[in-house]
């Protein structure tokens, strides 16, 4: 018997307000992942993707349809629910780090493991993340001491550090250069690789896409192939 | 969970070299509260004129209510101090006059000679009180008549009145006006001559003869109160007793009783102002918070979108802008404390004789509390808009 997908969403349809306009930014959207894949979306802007990262990240309410990660239907739970689906199950690597400035990098990955009730120390496995990342050395470092690709590769660490189910990456190397893009989406690769991590990497960029191991294309709100 | 499997090799591409910080250094526990606080410490020193200016709005609120209740005990127990120094054991003041108003001179100075008649009396004496600008006054008495009931006045330069002309003042009215004996005064039109500086303590501040002052004042054998010592302590409530079958409708109070009196709960009307002031000051501590906290919830929208987005729970974010609230009026609090030494310390020494600041020690936590309170009261839409905040919208604030 085959496990269930990790990520099923079934006939997702967001619409929201901008000013005095509905957006219809997902109109019928249909996707599953499997446990351990890296799945990369790609489109053009305005096609729904950064919409469909917030649904799956529960960050935000679908208008109709159904969305289930990790076996949680989504639309059964309660905000304090969806902010221990966040916590527990979903790690978020964005566009633009965000990471608290005023933190160093090892607090602002201490402050994720805090709410998340991981305990007070790292894991094994988490330690062996950070030297996959090789950041240890900069962890005292407040964000704005560190290179881009640097707070990418932090941001990265925290969103792992509750050993979530899912990753989900919004543009994680929008901001980068070159260079560093292909050192994050490297890192990206060895963790769904080495670790079995699944990923659901938002781009515009199809030579980052290919870094996954499926791609699928939204076009209008939908998912086209 | 993640399957581990070691060792991993280097990344490829990384913008800086792999680290050559073993691992394990990443392995010492941290204390979540430490952690918070952390936060807490970071935001407040990440705006430090905002935290300064809040602080010292919270510092300026408890400084107004220390000075403000510092400065009615020191009032009170001034004038206190002054009625004990006079060494009388009754006190008879004017129908319908307060504990602390200056009347004027409403009493018949043949009173004195019916009061002085009365068994177990041995001494009785009036005096004339004209209120000046301020909280000054000037007191005309018998100077051998309040010598002999309170062993007179220890001078400290000069000497008693030669003269009608002659003024004696105590060291802090001096000090206040830079006087010396020999310098000429004008008080109620008329000149006076500084015949003495005497220790402050006992009466008034600024001494004339009674019929010099009964006579300006238009009020001649009149008097404002009278003083009247017992022949031994054990006939003073017999003497009271008779004095107030005697004299109905006029107040008339043991030393003890009048000095007991001077308080603020049994001064209505000093009451009703710290209740204003205080009240000025909570207004004062909530619309500063609230300004500095929702500019800082405003500042910080993206900050929380981030903890929402990693599943900060309502209650963190409040926890979190509580505490600093909670900082920030304690620090301002303390330093409020502290500011009101220099308060107490401009008044002693500009004006000694007008106005006397104590530290009120059982105030500080009462006005510790009115500024946290406010504080409080400060936080709470902001804290609300904060926790209400859409993480998406919050994520995409720039």
């Amino acid at each position: 018997m085959s496990e269930q997908p990790i990520i099923k969403v079934q006939d997702l349809y967001k619409t929201y307000r901008a000013g005095d306009v509905d957006v219809h930014a997902l109109q019928g959207a249909n996707l599953e992942v499997e446990k351990g894949e890296f799945v990369s979306v790609v489109g053009a802007s305005g096609s729904g993707k950064s919409t469909l990262f917030n649904v799956l990240g529960a960050l935000t309410s679908p208008t109709s349809g159904v969305v289930s990660i990790a076996g949680n239907n989504l639309e059964s739970l309660s905000g304090p629910q969806r902010a221990a689906l966040r916590k527990k199950t979903v790690g978020f690597v964005f566009q633009k780090y965000n990471l608290l400035p005023t933190l160093t990098a090892e607090d602002n990955i201490r402050i994720v493991q805090y709410i998340g009730g991981r305990g007070r120390t790292f894991s094994p496995a988490f330690l062996a993340i950070l030297d996959i990342l090789g950041i240890v050395d900069r962890m005292k470092h407040k964000p704005r001491a560190l290179s881009g690709g640097q707070q990418q590769r932090v941001a990265i660490a925290r969103a792992l550090v509750n050993e979530p189910s899912i990753l989900l990456a919004d543009e994680p190397t929008g901001n980068l250069d070159s260079q560093n893009t292909t050192a994050v989406l490297e890192l990206l690769r060895r963790l769904n690789r080495d670790l079995g991590q699944t990923i659901l990497m938002i781009t515009h960029d199809q030579d980052a896409a290919a870094y996954g191991g499926r791609t699928i294309r939204m076009r209008d709100g939908q998912i086209v192939d | 969970m993640f399957p581990m499997q070691a060792p991993f090799a280097p990344v490829s591409g990384l913008s800086s070299p792999r680290c050559n910080v073993p691992v394990d250094s990443m392995q010492s526990p941290t204390h979540p509260e430490a952690l918070i606080n952390k936060l807490v410490l970071s935001n407040l020193a990440h705006r430090p004129v905002r935290t300064v200016l809040s602080v010292l709005a919270i510092a300026v609120e408890v400084t107004m209510i220390l000075t403000l209740v510092g400065v009615s005990y020191g009032t009170l127990d001034g004038t206190a101090r002054r009625a004990r120094g006079v060494g009388a054991d009754i006190m008879i003041r004017p129908p319908g006059s307060s504990i602390i108003g200056l009347s004027t001179a409403p009493i018949s100075d043949s009173l004195v000679r019916v009061v002085a008649q009365l068994p177990h009396v041995a001494l009785a004496t009036g005096t004339a009180i004209q209120p000046l600008s301020g909280f000054d006054s000037i007191t005309g008495l018998d100077l051998d008549a309040f010598s002999r009931m309170s062993g007179g006045f220890n001078y400290l330069q000069g000497g008693p009145f030669k003269t009608d002309q002659d003024m004696l003042v105590d060291e802090y009215y001096a000090k206040e006006k830079k006087l010396r004996v020999g310098d000429k005064v004008e008080l109620i039109n008329h000149e006076w001559n500084v015949a003495g500086i005497f220790e402050s303590g006992k009466l008034a501040r600024i001494c004339v003869r009674l019929p010099v002052l009964q006579e300006l004042m238009g009020n001649s054998h009149r008097l404002s109160q009278i003083y009247v010592k017992a022949d031994s302590e054990a006939n003073v409530q017999q003497v009271l007793q008779e004095l107030r079958a005697k004299l109905p409708g006029y107040p008339i109070y043991t030393m003890e009783e009048f000095t007991s009196l001077l308080s603020i709960n049994s001064v209505g009307m000093l009451r009703s102002f710290i209740g204003v002031v205080i009240g000025v000051a909570v207004t004062v501590g909530f619309i500063v918070v609230f300004m500095a906290m929702y500019t800082a919830v405003l500042e910080r929208t993206r900050e929380i979108g981030i903890l929402k987005a990693v599943g900060a729970s309502s209650g963190f974010i409040l926890n979190l802008l509580v505490r600093e609230t909670l900082l920030l009026s304690l620090i301002g609090a303390v330093v409020g404390i502290l500011l009101t030494y220099v308060t107490q310390w401009l008044m002693q020494y500009t004006v000694p004789a007008s106005l006397n600041q104590e530290t009120v020690y059982s105030w500080w936590p009462i006005a510790g509390a009115i500024a946290v309170g406010g504080a409080l009261l400060g936080v709470i839409v902001p804290a609300i808009r904060a926790v209400k905040q859409d993480a998406t919208e919050a994520l995409s604030y720039e």
